[in-house]
C-alpha cells in the first residue's frame, strides 16, 4: 500500500493504494465518479479517458500511484459553475453521441485537443480523435461538434 | 444548459428536436450496470477453456476455494442442479433441427475456446481473476472444426457427438419454375462470397448484477441487455425462479447492435451463485473476454446463381447458404441466416425464387444477431450478383437496376411476402444526381487510359430490407417462439405531466426523444412534460425490447395508437363535463372543444383523477394501453453509392465518398434517424474494409482483442453524405418504417462493388470481404501473373 495524494475535479484526496490499482478504479470505485468507464483491457478505446494536468491520458493505462501529486479532471469536473463546458453543449446541439457511453472519453480527447490545437482542421480532428472508439455514430457528428467549437 | 428545444406544439413529429437523453450522459450520469456497487456484494470470475475443442477430464476448484477472498468455487458438475433447462434458443427453423443442451457452464466438453467451464465468487474483482487461475482444470484436446464447409465434410470432427452431424438444420424456400427458368436462361452468372465473421463491440462490455431477497425467493437482474423482457421469462425457465418473482432491469446500455439482443451464461450464473450465497452478485466481462464471450456475426458462405436473358432481365435467382452457427445455439443463432431468406432478390422483379441455408456447428463461439442480421448477407449477395451480370452482359450496373426494379406497390414478391410500399427509381435518380455519376465514370476512363495506377471505381447498392420485427403469425409460421408485437401505455398524470411506458428499451436510439414527440403530437404535451419509461419489468410488465429495427415501426405505433385511447376516454370525460353529447365534441392535440367552450386534455386528467364528476361507467384515471401486432414487416429501401480510389501498387482502398438515399418511410426525428444511418453505415464499411474475426485452424481466436481486431476510428472513414426519399408506409398510420439497421445492410456491397468496378479491367471480379490492402494486394499479384 502507498499513500497517494490527487486533486480530482478540484477536490483534493488521500488513497491508501495497491500499486497495482488503475486509476480508472480509483475514480469508479473509490470516488464514485462513474462517468469515467472501462471499454476495453488494451488501452485501445479511450472509453476511460480523463485529463491529467490537463493533458488527455487513458485512465486504464494510469496507475493510481503514477497520479500522485497530479490534478485530474472528469467529465464530471467539466461544466463550471453549473454551466456546462462548449463542448457538452456542441455534443448535444450535434447529436454527437447515441449510447453515450464513449461520450465521456471523446470530449475529454476533444478538451485537450483544442487545447493544443484551437483550430484544428476536420482531417486534424479526426487523425486526433485515433484512439477514441465510437460504434455508435460513425463519428461524422463527433468530428462536427468539437470542429463548431474550434472556428 | 441549452435553450429548450423548441417544438410546435402538436407539430412534433419530423421536427428535429434534440435529445432528451443527453444532458446525463454528457455529465457523467448515466446509469451503467457496472456502476452498481452494494455491501455484501461478490464478484464473479469465470474459467474459460483455452482449447476450442476438448474433453474435461478434471476440474478441481479446491485450489481457488482456498484463497482468502474467494466465498465459491464451481465446476460445471457443481453448479448442474441449479438448472432447470438450457440456456435458450428461440428459433428452431425446422422440425428436425439439432438443438444441443446448452449448460451455462460445460461438463464434459469444452466446445469453443471461451466456453466457460468453473466459476468462482470472491469479494473482490481481483481476487476473482487470480482464484480463476488456481482452478485446476484437466484438458484431452480433440480435433476442431472452424469453417462451416469443412465442418459438413465426411469425418470432419464433431461438435455435438450425439447428432452425428455437425449439421443444424436445412431450411429451404422455393417459388417457380427454377430448373425451367435457369435451363431456358439466355444467360446465368453463379458467385461465390464469403461473409466475414465480424464482432459487434458495443462499446459497453456486458456486464450483470443480482441482488437475492432469499426469504421471498425474490431476485432482481441488472443487466447490459437489448431485451429485459425476453430475458426475463427465457432466465425464469434455464434456473426455475418463478417469472413473478424475478425482475428484470436494463439500465444505461452502452450499444448492442444485436450483441446484446441475447440471455447468456453470466446472466443465468449470476442468479444462480446469488441464489446459493444469498449475496449480491457482478460480473463484468473485460472486452477480450467479451470477443471469447459475446457472440459474433455473420460467417456464411454464399452461392448464389442468376438466371437472365440476353437483354439483362432477371428470371431467377437461386441461393444456397452455408452458415456457421458457432459451437451452441444461443437466442436466435439459427435464425439470423433464415432473416435474410425472402431478400435474396433484393428489389428486383423475378419468376423463381429458391433458397436454401444449411445450419453448422463448428468450435467457434456462437453466431447470433448483429446488426442488420440476415438481411446484409442478402443485400450483399444479390448486389453483387446484380453487378457480375452487368458485366457479363457488358451493361451498366444503373441500367440493370433499372430493367429489373420492382414498380408496383404493394408488391407481392416471388418469395413469399408483400413489400408495402416504395420507389427504387426516386433513390436511384437521387444517388446518381448527387455522386455526379456520369463524370465519375468519365474520370474513371480517363485515369485509365492515362494509366494512372490508382483505379477509381463507383459502386451502387439498391436495397430493399424487411424490419419491424414482426407479424407474430408469421413469426409463428416459421418457428420463432415468441410474438412480433409491441406495448406501449400513456399515463396522464393529475398535474399536467404525462408518463410513456414503452416496452422497446433502448440502447442509445433515442426513444424518450422520439416518444416524446409521437405523445406531443398527438396529445399536445410539450416534449419535456412526457416522461418515457423503460427497461424495467416491474415499471414495464409488458414487451418485446429492442431489435431488428422494430422500436418506431411497431413500439411507435402502439403509442400512436395508445394516444387515440387516451383521446377517446378523455373525450367522453370532456362531454361529461362540457354537458354536451360526445359527438359535438372535437379532440385535437390536447384540447376537447365542444359547440360552445373547450377543455384541456390536462384539465380531464385531473378530472379522471379526483373522479368527483365523470359519467356513468367510465372508470377513474386516464391510462391507456395499447399492445401493436404489425400486420406487415416493414420495407426501408434505398440507393447507396460508394467512390472509391485503389491504388493498385499497395492494394490501398481509400472511400473517397459515400452517398446513402434512404426511404425509411414517415421521419420522426431527422436527427436522430441521420444518427442512426451513420452508425450504420461505419459498420457496414468496416465490414467491407476492416474487420474480421479470424480463427487459426486449431480454433485460436487469432484476432482476440481490440488490437487486433480493427474497429475503425474517426481517421478510417469519409464524410456520410445522407438524402431522403420518404415514401410512407401504408400499413401504419405514421406511414414510417424501421432505419437502424438500413447502414448497415446497404454499405457492404456499395463498397465492394465500388472496389471490383476499379478493377474488373485489371482481371479482378472475385474479392472477398474485408478488402485490405493485403488482400487487394494478393489479387492484382494473381491477376498479374
Ligand atoms: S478502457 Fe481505457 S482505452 Fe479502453
Ligand atoms: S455513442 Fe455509443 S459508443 Fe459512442
Amino acid at each position: 500500500m502507498r499513500t497517494v495524494s490527487l486533486t480530482v475535479n478540484d477536490v483534493p484526496h488521500e488513497f491508501e493504494l495497491d500499486p497495482r490499482e488503475l486509476l480508472v478504479y480509483v475514480l469508479r470505485e473509490r470516488l464514485g465518479l462513474t462517468g469515467t468507464v472501462v471499454g476495453c483491457d488494451t488501452s485501445s478505446c479511450g472509453a476511460c479517458t480523463v485529463l491529467l494536468d490537463g493533458e488527455s491520458v487513458k485512465s486504464c493505462t494510469v496507475l493510481g500511484v503514477q497520479a500522485d501529486g497530479h490534478e485530474i479532471t472528469t467529465i464530471e469536473g467539466l461544466a463550471e459553475s453549473g454551466a456546462l463546458h462548449p463542448l457538452q453543449e456542441s455534443f448535444h446541439e450535434h447529436h454527437a453521441l447515441q449510447c453515450g457511453y464513449c461520450t465521456s472519453g471523446m470530449v475529454l480527447a476533444a478538451v485537450s485537443l483544442l487545447a493544443e490545437n484551437p483550430s484544428p482542421s476536420e482531417d486534424e480532428i479526426r487523425h486526433a480523435l485515433e484512439g477514441n472508439i465510437c460504434r455508435c455514430t460513425g463519428y461524422q457528428n463527433i468530428v462536427d461538434a468539437i470542429g463548431a467549437v474550434a472556428q | 444548459m441549452s435553450a429548450p428545444t423548441e417544438v410546435e406544439v402538436g407539430r412534433a413529429i419530423g421536427a428535429r428536436v434534440e435529445r432528451k437523453e443527453d444532458q446525463k450522459l454528457l455529465q457523467g450520469q448515466a446509469e451503467w450496470v457496472d456502476n452498481m456497487h452494494v455491501p455484501g456484494m461478490v464478484y464473479l470470475g469465470i474459467v474459460r477453456s483455452p482449447y476450442a475443442h476438448a474433453r474435461i477430464t478434471k476440474v478441481d476448484v479446491t485450489p481457488a476455494l482456498a484463497h482468502a477472498d474467494v466465498v465459491g468455487a464451481w465446476s460445471g458438475a457443481d453448479i448442474a442442479d441449479e438448472w432447470q433447462g438450457s440456456l435458450p434458443c428461440a428459433w428452431l427453423p425446422t422440425e428436425d433441427t439439432n438443438a444441443p443442451e446448452h449448460k451455462p457452464v460445460a461438463v464434459d466438453k469444452a466446445r469453443y475456446a471461451g466456453d466457460a467451464v468453473a466459476v468462482i465468487a470472491a469479494t473482490s474483482r481481483g481476487a476473482a481473476e487470480d482464484a480463476a487461475e488456481l482452478v485446476e482444470v484437466e484438458y484431452e484436446p480433440l480435433p476442431v472444426v472452424v469453417d462451416p464447409e469443412a465442418a459438413l465434410a465426411d469425418g470432419a470432427p464433431l461438435v455435438h457427438e450425439e447428432f452425428g452431424t455437425n449439421r443444424c438444420y436445412t431450411w429451404t424456400l422455393e417459388e417457380g419454375e427454377i430448373d425451367r427458368l435457369f435451363a431456358e436462361a439466355d444467360v446465368t452468372v453463379s458467385e461465390r462470397y464469403r461473409q466475414n465473421r465480424l464482432i459487434p463491440n458495443a462499446i459497453e462490455p456486458r456486464a450483470v448484477f443480482v441482488t437475492a431477497i432469499p426469504a421471498n425467493g425474490e431476485f432482481t437482474l441488472w443487466s447490459t441487455t437489448q431485451v429485459p423482457h425476453i430475458a426475463r421469462v427465457t432466465l425464469s425457465g434455464v434456473t426455475g425462479i418463478p417469472e413473478a418473482k424475478l425482475r428484470v432491469i436494463a439500465p444505461d446500455v452502452g450499444g448492442g447492435f444485436g450483441s446484446k439482443l441475447n440471455v447468456y451464461a453470466e446472466e443465468a450464473l449470476a442468479l444462480a451463485v446469488a441464489r446459493m450465497l444469498g449475496r449480491p452478485v457482478k460480473w463484468t466481462e473485460t472486452r477480450s473476454e467479451g470477443y471469447l464471450s459475446t457472440i459474433h456475426g455473420r460467417d456464411q458462405v454464399q452461392e448464389i446463381e442468376l438466371a437472365a436473358t440476353s437483354e439483362g432481365k432477371i428470371l431467377a435467382v437461386r441461393t444456397k447458404l452455408t452458415a456457421s452457427m458457432g459451437a451452441y445455439l444461443q437466442l436466435v443463432t439459427p435464425g439470423i441466416p433464415l432473416l435474410g431468406a425472402w431478400l435474396y432478390a433484393g428489389c428486383y422483379d423475378v419468376q423463381g425464387y429458391s433458397f436454401e441455408c444449411t445450419g453448422v456447428f463448428t468450435n467457434t463461439v456462437p453466431t447470433d444477431a448483429y446488426r442488420g442480421a440476415g438481411r446484409p448477407e442478402a443485400t450483399y449477395a444479390i448486389e453483387r450478383a446484380v453487378d457480375a451480370l452487368a458485366r457479363k452482359l457488358g451493361m451498366d450496373p444503373v441500367e440493370i437496376r433499372r430493367l429489373n426494379f420492382i414498380r408496383e406497390f404493394p408488391a407481392a414478391i416471388k418469395a413469399g411476402l408483400t413489400i408495402d410500399s416504395g420507389d427504387y427509381d426516386a433513390s436511384l435518380d437521387v444517388a446518381l444526381e448527387q455522386a455526379g455519376y456520369e463524370s465519375v465514370r468519365a474520370e474513371q476512363r480517363a485515369r485509365r487510359t492515362a494509366g494512372d495506377p490508382k483505379r477509381l471505381g463507383i459502386g451502387l447498392s439498391t436495397y430493399v430490407e424487411m424490419c419491424g420485427l414482426a407479424p407474430s403469425n408469421i413469426l409463428g409460421a416459421i418457428r420463432y417462439s415468441g410474438g412480433g408485437w409491441e406495448a406501449a401505455t400513456i399515463r396522464c398524470l393529475p398535474t399536467g405531466t404525462v408518463q410513456v411506458l414503452t416496452g422497446s428499451t433502448p440502447h442509445g436510439q433515442g426513444h424518450e426523444t422520439s416518444w416524446s414527440q409521437i405523445v406531443s403530437d398527438r396529445l399536445g404535451y410539450e416534449i419535456d412534460e412526457v416522461e418515457v419509461l423503460h427497461g424495467d419489468t416491474a415499471v414495464v410488465p409488458l414487451g418485446m425490447d429492442t431489435y431488428g429495427s422494430r422500436s418506431l415501426a411497431v413500439g411507435g405505433v402502439a403509442l400512436y395508437y395508445a394516444a387515440d385511447r387516451i383521446a377517446e376516454k378523455g373525450k367522453k370525460i370532456a362531454a361529461h363535463l362540457m354537458e354536451v353529447d360526445e359527438a359535438q365534441v372535437d379532440h385535437v392535440r390536447g384540447t376537447f372543444h365542444g359547440p360552445e367552450t373547450s377543455i384541456t386534455l390536462k384539465e380531464v386528467a385531473f378530472a379522471a383523477w379526483t373522479a368527483h364528476n365523470l359519467p356513468d361507467g367510465v372508470q377513474p384515471g386516464l391510462e391507456e394501453t395499447y399492445v401493436y401486432d404489425p400486420p406487415n414487416f416493414s420495407w426501408p429501401a434505398g440507393a447507396h453509392v460508394a467512390i472509391v480510389e485503389v491504388d493498385t501498387e499497395t492494394g490501398a482502398v481509400e472511400l473517397l465518398r459515400y452517398i446513402a438515399v434512404d426511404d425509411v418511410g414517415t421521419i420522426v426525428n431527422p436527427i436522430i434517424v441521420e444518427g442512426q444511418i451513420h452508425g450504420g453505415l461505419a459498420q457496414g464499411v468496416a465490414q467491407a474494409l476492416y474487420e474480421e474475426a479470424i480463427y487459426d485452424e486449431d480454433g485460436n481466436l487469432l484476432t482476440g482483442n481490440m488490437v487486433s481486431y480493427l474497429v475503425p476510428s474517426a481517421a478510417e472513414f469519409p464524410r456520410w453524405e445522407l438524402h431522403h426519399t420518404e415514401t410512407p408506409s401504408p400499413t401504419n398510420p405514421m406511414g414510417v418504417k424501421g432505419v437502424g439497421e438500413t447502414g448497415a445492410i446497404a454499405s457492404p456491397p456499395a463498397v465492394m462493388n465500388a472496389i471490383v468496378d476499379a478493377l474488373a479491367e485489371d482481371g479482378i471480379t472475385d474479392l472477398d470481404m474485408p478488402a485490405t490492402p493485403e488482400r487487394v494486394w494478393r489479387a492484382l499479384e494473381e491477376a498479374r501473373r
